[in-house]
């Protein structure tokens, strides 16, 4: 076998199985993959990845795929882009976004985990799939759901944004709205998994829908022509992100794709809602949780499932974590936008705000090779911005009408009192 | 305090398949006694060799984190339903397993 649930703490091994917690100590389940037998197999190779599809399958041989599956939906392989406009405003000179707001099928980095996590769902024999969702993810589950033939079922905290309801719903996907936060939806789903024979990709399929992440990080070091970045800047919801791409990296070194180096990591939050940044701040390691209050509803996990493992990832790196408020995610949301013409949610506020803030710590310093996570589509979340620009009155369809508007645009506004 | 406590399916083998649990416990430290106490092969699933409650097990009073209600030293009241849930969640280990609750319909 080439890859095997074992147990993150007790390293218990439990197969292939949709189950995401040792049964005997509750620690949560992780693939754990044969190296010898992928080095050996010559699958993971820089070659045979430059020769695969332009998309996630391109890694498949480190990915927890049934040997059946077939891919037929092209997901993942999004730009890394260099950005010296955001760079030159938040004093970086070596500054690269990797921008998954325009991951297929759905603008966001979950179509990732959903695919890997589908094609396990198939092989497992499930024929309805569900998640827990602050939005993302109930939009890429309901799109690949509806592609491959499952029926879906969706969780969501009622109050999330208009879009990724509509984004869910589309797709023909049933769609609970919870009364209450995204912890208490999840806590219901966990419950609901006991009783249901679904695929809930956050839930029991988990462990394998987690490594879909790791893509993420390949497709860095791939563009970067198989370097490690000195930091990556990645925002934070359940913690898992930031570990997958730690994860890809170590394969990475592992196989002898790229050269051993070090690589500090930085997590980002929202203030409202910052549980792995404050015991990052305060020296802890275990999490307490939060009650969440924030414009960044991709990230409003008061409980976060892998922020213990986030901690660790953050503090052995040597990086840290940072949290910025609600005004200053839209400005970074505006700011992301009009320097580099990337428009991305809350959360990507989130990332580019709190990278602002590590440059002025001097805690990444400006020369350093820093990849930010942008991680979704700001399309579906323009509720953030409601009230920032104001409502154009129409002109009249006139030539003069517009020169008159332009010279108005250009005059100076009249001091008080002159 | 009269308490129930609702039993994952992941830790359901331990307590010979029973999913609900009614029991006598002023706090956690005597709710977890008492499951020791009834089902002593629940013990080591539920705490660590130290004695402490295992970092993933969360639990929830009446729908609420413990954590939020004042965690250890939170006094429990006639009548409160417990439900113990791993952080990240297991589910049903194998398809086509349906609970008995299900089996029933």
């Amino acid at each position: 076998m080439r890859y095997e649930l074992r147990c993150r703490e007790c390293h218990k091994s439990w197969g292939n199985a949709p189950k995401s917690i040792c049964e005997d100590c509750f620690s949560p389940l992780e693939v754990f993959y044969d190296y010898d037998e992928v080095r050996a197999s010559g699958d993971f190779t820089r070659e045979k990845i430059a020769a695969g599809p332009p998309n996630i399958w391109r890694y498949s041989a480190l990915l927890p795929l049934p040997e059946t599956h077939e891919p037929t939906l092209p997901v993942g392989f999004t730009p890394l882009i260099k950005a010296p406009a955001l760079g030159r405003a938040i004093g970086a000179s070596n500054l690269l976004i990797k921008n998954d707001a325009v991951c297929l099928p759905t603008l966001s980095f979950k179509d990732r985990v959903v695919a890997v996590a589908l094609a396990n769902a198939r092989s497992f024999g499930f024929d309805t799939v569900s998640c827990s969702s602050t939005g993302n993810l109930a939009n890429a589950t309901a799109a690949q759901a509806a592609r491959h033939g499952f029926k879906c079922w969706i969780f969501i905290p009622a109050d999330l944004e208009q879009a990724k309801i509509l984004g869910t719903q589309v797709f023909g996907a049933k769609l609970v709205r919870v009364s209450g936060s995204y912890d208490q939806v999840n806590r219901l789903c966990s419950q609901i998994a006991d009783e249901h024979n679904w695929g809930f990709v956050n839930v029991n399929l988990r462990p394998y829908y987690s490594e879909g992440s790791k893509t993420f990080g390949y497709e860095i070091a791939e563009q970067l022509g198989w370097r490690l970045p000195d930091n990556v800047v990645c925002p934070m919801a359940g913690g898992s992100l930031i570990i997958k791409i730690k994860k890809a990296f170590d394969e990475l070194i592992e196989l002898g794709l790229v050269e051993p180096k070090p690589v500090k990591f930085f997590g980002a939050q929202a203030t409202g809602c910052s549980p792995i940044s404050t015991a990052v701040k305060l020296g802890n390691t275990e999490i307490d949780p939060q009650k969440p209050s924030t414009i960044a509803r991709s990230l409003a996990i008061g409980n976060p499932a892998d922020g213990h493992y986030a901690i660790k990832t953050i503090t052995k790196s040597g990086g840290w974590s940072e949290d910025v408020s609600d005004p200053e995610i839209v400005d970074a949301i505006q700011l992301l936008a009009e320097t580099e013409g990337i428009f991305t949610e809350t959360a990507g506020g989130v990332t580019v705000g709190c990278a602002r803030k590590l440059y002025k710590q001097d805690r990444i310093l400006p020369h350093e090779t820093t990849v930010l996570c942008i991680t979704g589509n700001g399309l579906k979340t323009t509720d953030a911005l409601i009230g920032e620009y104001e409502a154009e009155q129409p002109i009249p369809a006139k030539l003069a009408e517009f020169e008159k508007l332009l010279t108005a645009e250009f005059e100076l506004p009249t001091a008080v009192g002159a | 305090m009269n308490i129930s406590v609702q039993i994952p399916s992941a830790l359901r083998r331990h307590t010979s398949g029973t999913a609900k649990v009614s029991c006598t416990a002023s706090n956690l430290d005597d709710l977890f006694s008492a499951l020791d106490q009834q089902f002593p092969a629940l013990k080591p699933h539920l705490r660590d060799e130290s004695g402490q409650v295992r970092r993933f097990l969360n639990v929830y009073v009446n729908e609420e984190d413990i954590r939020f209600l004042g965690g250890a030293s939170y006094a429990f009241k006639d009548g409160d339903e417990v439900l113990l849930v791993p952080s990240i969640a297991g589910g049903l280990s194998v398809p086509g397993e349906t609970c008995p609750s299900r089996q029933s319909e």
